[in-house]
Order: structure tokens, then C-alpha cells, then sequence
């Protein structure tokens, strides 16, 4: 039953890995990576129990975390062109937040 | 200890149905708002059926409470990345598609008012 719900997800995140080449804009791939991660944690967590070894736990909420951070950074990155260096803000030619 | 495999199958099948629901509709969905949309039910009801599965497959252990924090964490983090990528296509001034299939008037929206400096307050 495990094998079921681990090929469900990899049939998916094949989708999204389609949806991340030809999206149109930048969000969509974006958005595509993002739930591409978030299938990735899942399997993770299918694997290990496939193998009677779920030890990958930490692994998998491990890559949650990061993730969210990276989609949050990204989106960031291309709002603003930076990650947000401080001589941009302190030369005053950038948002200044 | 039948019982519980039948609720653990039946959660994981209902979680699969989801995540491949989500994945079809990432793919055949018009625009990224709309898409957004079949994210938002893998994230939550696909990966929360899935993750529940596998907690009564797992009993009670260290390995349901990790599960449970995957679970919580998620709960979380996927509505706050998806408002994050929202707000910002509205910024970047993608407008989502009406009934007949064509953009929005930014005009005819009042909370567009500010245009590029749209929701920089939640930033």
C-alpha cells in the first residue's frame, strides 16, 4: 500500500517536473519547485516506511524547512533583485526597507 | 491491528487521490492563480491524508510525533508560501484570468490602486 502511494506521488511530482520546464512565467516555476518539494518530504517519508527503516523522518522535515525558506528567498530574489545587502540601503539606489 | 490498516490504507489512498489531482490540475490549469489553487490541495489535504496514514501505520512512537511535526509544520509554512508567491505575481503585475478566459482590467480592481507598490506593507 505504501508502493501505491509512493508511485501516486512520483506520477505527480513527473507532472510538476513538466509544469516547472514549459511554465510560462517565472512564478509558475516557482510554484512547481515549491510543490515539487513538498512531494519530495512526502516520499521521503513513503520510503522509509517501503523499507521498514523510517528513520528518514528527520531528513524529510529537514527538507520541509528548507523548502519554505528557499521559495520564501527566491521570491525574495526576484522582487528585489538582492537578498538584501546592506550597502545598497545605506547608498540609497535601492528599496529601502 | 486489522482495523487500523484498513483506516491507514483507506487515509493513504484518499492522500494519493489528492496528490495526483494536484498534479493533473498544475498541468491543465489556465493561469498561475488558478494553479495555485491545485497546489494549495496537494500541500494540505494530500500531504496531511498521507502523513495521517502513516502516523496510525506507526503507532505510538517518536516516529508519529516526527510525522505529526512534519504535519504541523506544513500546516503553516504551504498557506504562507502561497501568499508569499500571490502577493508577489500581483506585484510583478500578472493579473488572474475572469470567467471568459481573459485578464482582469487592472482598472476595474479597487484593491489595485497602489499598482507596483501593491501589499509591500505584508512584506
Amino acid at each position: 500500500m505504501f508502493a501505491v502511494a509512493a508511485a501516486a506521488v512520483l506520477m505527480a511530482m513527473s507532472l510538476l517536473l513538466v509544469r516547472a520546464f514549459m511554465g510560462p512565467t517565472v512564478y509558475d516555476r516557482i510554484l512547481a519547485v515549491n510543490s515539487f518539494g513538498t512531494k519530495t518530504m512526502l516520499i521521503i517519508a513513503l520510503m522509509g516506511f517501503l523499507n521498514g527503516r523510517p528513520d528518514f523522518l528527520d531528513i524529510a522535515l529537514l527538507y520541509a524547512l528548507i523548502n519554505f525558506v528557499a521559495t520564501i528567498a527566491v521570491l525574495k530574489f526576484f522582487r528585489f533583485g538582492h537578498l538584501g545587502r546592506s550597502e545598497i540601503v545605506a547608498s540609497g539606489d535601492g528599496p529601502v526597507k | 491491528m486489522m482495523v487500523f490498516d484498513v483506516i491507514s490504507w483507506s487515509l493513504l489512498i484518499g492522500g494519493s487521490f489528492f496528490v495526483l489531482v494536484g498534479g493533473v490540475g498544475m498541468l491543465r490549469l489556465p493561469d498561475v492563480y488558478a494553479r495555485m489553487h491545485a497546489a494549495g490541495l496537494t500541500d494540505t489535504l494530500g500531504a496531511a491524508l498521507i502523513l495521517a496514514g502513516l502516523m496510525v501505520q506507526a503507532g505510538i512512537s517518536l516516529v508519529a510525533v516526527k510525522l505529526a511535526f512534519i504535519g504541523i509544520f506544513l500546516f503553516f509554512t504551504g498557506p504562507t508560501s502561497t501568499y508569499a508567491l500571490a502577493n508577489a505575481c500581483l506585484g510583478a503585475g500578472l493579473r488572474p484570468l475572469s470567467a471568459d478566459g481573459t485578464p482582469i482590467d487592472p482598472e476595474s480592481d479597487v484593491r489595485d490602486a497602489g499598482g507596483q507598490d501593491m501589499g509591500e506593507g505584508g512584506s
